[in-house]
């Protein structure tokens, strides 16, 4: 069974849709390792290293998200985590921005799979298997 | 009547208390200089002897039962994976089973670091690793690190069960001596210290003290059972909780300052009580023990001596105390014994410090995050704000004059407001050094251990 870590990160309290992702991946049959809410991007990492997860799923709700996610997929290679898959998804950025922008600088920061608002984590479970070598 | 004979050997003394489990009352207490380097059984019994002066007549006790911190205590060293995970689990199973923690490693070890345990004298290695189902690679790598070596300390197994059958056929092929538990982390920020905990104690019992030459005494005593802090943790855990129709105090903590080591004991949930706090990592074992290797006060006066500031030193130094004076005094002759007042003076305010610095360590804290939903802030620790009691225990805190005074240190302060310390405690002292003795007792009376303890805490 494959591991997959999910949080909300930074200074973010958004609970209902980190649940939501929790109890939709559980029952595709993901292990789901849960860090919540206020998560900081070395929660996420540990978790993963101790987990061996496959999959770091970061939500950002409040617009501070590109601040937030900036470094992590250095730190990720500095902690060993050479060949994890970075999701993000939510609001992540502030304002109304061009969102092939926005997926074009989270991309350059190292992550896999960019998601702008309104994406459901139902529309997600297809791209996460093929991205998981096919389960 | 019947009675116990309850033994604690500890690194300086061996203490002796004699107990009338009908009138649940201590009969008379006695110590000696604890002789484990020649031979175990010639302080026991000269401190047998004075308990029976003490008496005035010879007791046939109908059990006599004993906790040993002797010898140097129990050595371990935790291992894990992530600091502040599976290695801080390891950390807290060793400090809850008694241990004394010499070494913390995480990550792969390498070469130096087995070194390390060689050179340390380790007694036990607990060995952990990854939650269950995640990584196995690290615990299998340290694994076969140990099996390469000439290690002969036990190895106590609780990491991610996965990785058993694979740490079972290296530790077998190299020979070691290897015990399987429960792993420490099964889940993420999921603390699982029972197992682990109690085969250590198993270990204890049957390889450690033989090794010590602690074993010997038990010719005189009927079973040497725990490592004393170990005892003191469950006659805390005791006190705190109540057993049966016998009530406890409710959350409490205790402080022993010995001459080596300050020790912190906090039983409590420590959830947080306030509404705008979020509690952040690695699940607090209820009843939690935290151990200072560089807070004491003979030992290790050199280490007080660093926690205090320049502004500090010079502020006593108007009150005509040279706390670096009299700090390495204490450090160089082991066996000073206060007697002057300038001695209690220097006694106190070193004591204090210890509490104060092993507080620190011990509480959890709190740490501002400003969210669009207002000021809010992640609690990483034990909330220890509304606890009950703070009890004292330790030669240094029993002879003050004020031990009021040194364990207020251990409170509330105004200069570390993050700190979750106990708000308004009250104050209670363990005049007659019951704990560990009740401890041992609790083992087959808990009823009438947790009512000697009530009724011999003194209220300050």
């Amino acid at each position: 069974m494959k591991t997959i870590v999910i949080g909300v990160i930074g200074a973010d309290v958004h609970a209902v849709g980190n649940k939501i992702i929790e109890y939709t991946l559980t029952k595709e049959g993901f292990n789901v390792v849960n860090v919540g809410v206020l998560s900081s991007q070395e929660d996420f990492i540990n978790a993963a290293i101790e987990t061996s997860a496959s999959l770091i799923m970061v939500s950002s709700l409040y617009g501070h998200g590109e601040l937030d996610c900036r470094g992590m997929r250095e730190k990720c290679e500095e902690s060993g985590l050479d060949n994890i898959l970075l999701y993000v998804g939510g609001n992540i950025v502030v304002g109304k921005q061009d969102f092939t922008e926005v997926e074009k600088r989270f991309k350059e920061m190292g992550f896999n799979r960019v998601y702008p608002p309104g994406v459901k984590i139902e529309d997600v479970i297809d791209t996460i298997r093929e991205d998981l070598g096919g389960i | 009547m019947k009675t116990y004979l309850l033994v604690d050997f500890g690194s300086t003394f061996t203490k002796l208390t004699a107990v009338d489990l009908e009138k649940e009352e201590i009969i008379a207490t006695a110590k000696a200089i604890t002789t484990v380097e020649k031979d175990i059984t010639l302080g026991y019994k000269k401190a047998l002897s004075r308990l029976i002066d003490k008496i005035g007549y010879e007791i046939k006790f109908d059990k006599i039962t004993a906790c040993s911190s002797a010898a140097g205590g129990l050595k371990m060293v935790a291992i894990g994976l992530v600091d502040e995970l599976t290695t801080e689990a390891a950390r807290r199973v060793c400090l809850g089973a008694g241990a004394k923690v010499e070494l913390v490693l995480s990550h792969n070890i390498n070469h130096h670091e087995v070194d390390q345990i060689k050179e340390k004298n380790i007694d036990i290695i607990l060995l952990a690793g990854g939650a269950n189902g995640g990584n196995k690679e690290c615990v299998i790598h340290n694994a076969k690190q140990l099996a390469k070596s000439d290690i002969k300390a036990p190895i106590v197994f609780a990491g991610n069960k996965d990785a058993t059958d694979e740490i079972e056929e290296i530790l077998a092929a190299a020979n070691k001596e290897f015990y399987i538990c429960e792993n420490v982390m099964p889940r993420l920020n999921v603390l699982n210290i029972t197992s682990a905990k109690d085969q250590i104690k198993d270990i204890f019992v049957k390889n450690i003290i033989e090794a010590k030459g602690i074993k010997k005494v038990e010719k005189l005593v009927d079973e040497v059972v725990l490592p004393t802090p170990n005892a003191v943790l469950m006659a805390a855990e005791l006190l705190s909780t109540g057993f049966g129709g016998e009530e406890g105090l409710g959350d409490l903590m205790l402080a022993d300052v010995g001459g080596a080591t300050t020790d912190i004991y906090s039983l409590s949930s420590g959830l947080p009580t306030q509404m705008n706090a979020i509690l952040s990592g690695l699940e607090e074992p209820f009843a939690k023990r935290t151990v200072e290797g560089d807070l004491g006060m003979r030992y290790s006066s050199l280490g007080i001596l660093q926690s205090f500031t320049a502004s500090e030193l010079s502020y006593w130094k108007t009150q005509n105390v040279d706390i670096e004076l009299e700090a390495n005094k204490r450090h160089d002759d082991i066996e000073f014994i206060s007697s002057t007042d300038e001695d209690y003076i220097a006694d106190d305010i070193f004591a204090g410090k210890c509490i104060d610095v092993a507080t620190s360590r011990h509480v959890g804290t709190l740490k501002g995050v400003y969210t669009p939903m207002g000021v809010m802030y992640y609690q990483v620790g034990k909330d220890l704000t509304q606890t009950n009691y703070f009890i004292g225990t330790g030669g240094v805190v029993i002879s003050s004059k004020d031990p009021v005074a040194i364990l207020k240190n251990g409170t509330k302060m105004a200069s570390k407001p993050m700190e979750l310390r106990p708000h308004n405690p009250e104050y209670l002292l363990d005049k007659t050094y019951v704990l560990s003795a009740m401890g041992l007792l609790s083992m087959d009376y808990p009823e009438i251990a947790l009512r000697i303890m009530k009724k011999y805490m003194v209220k300050l």
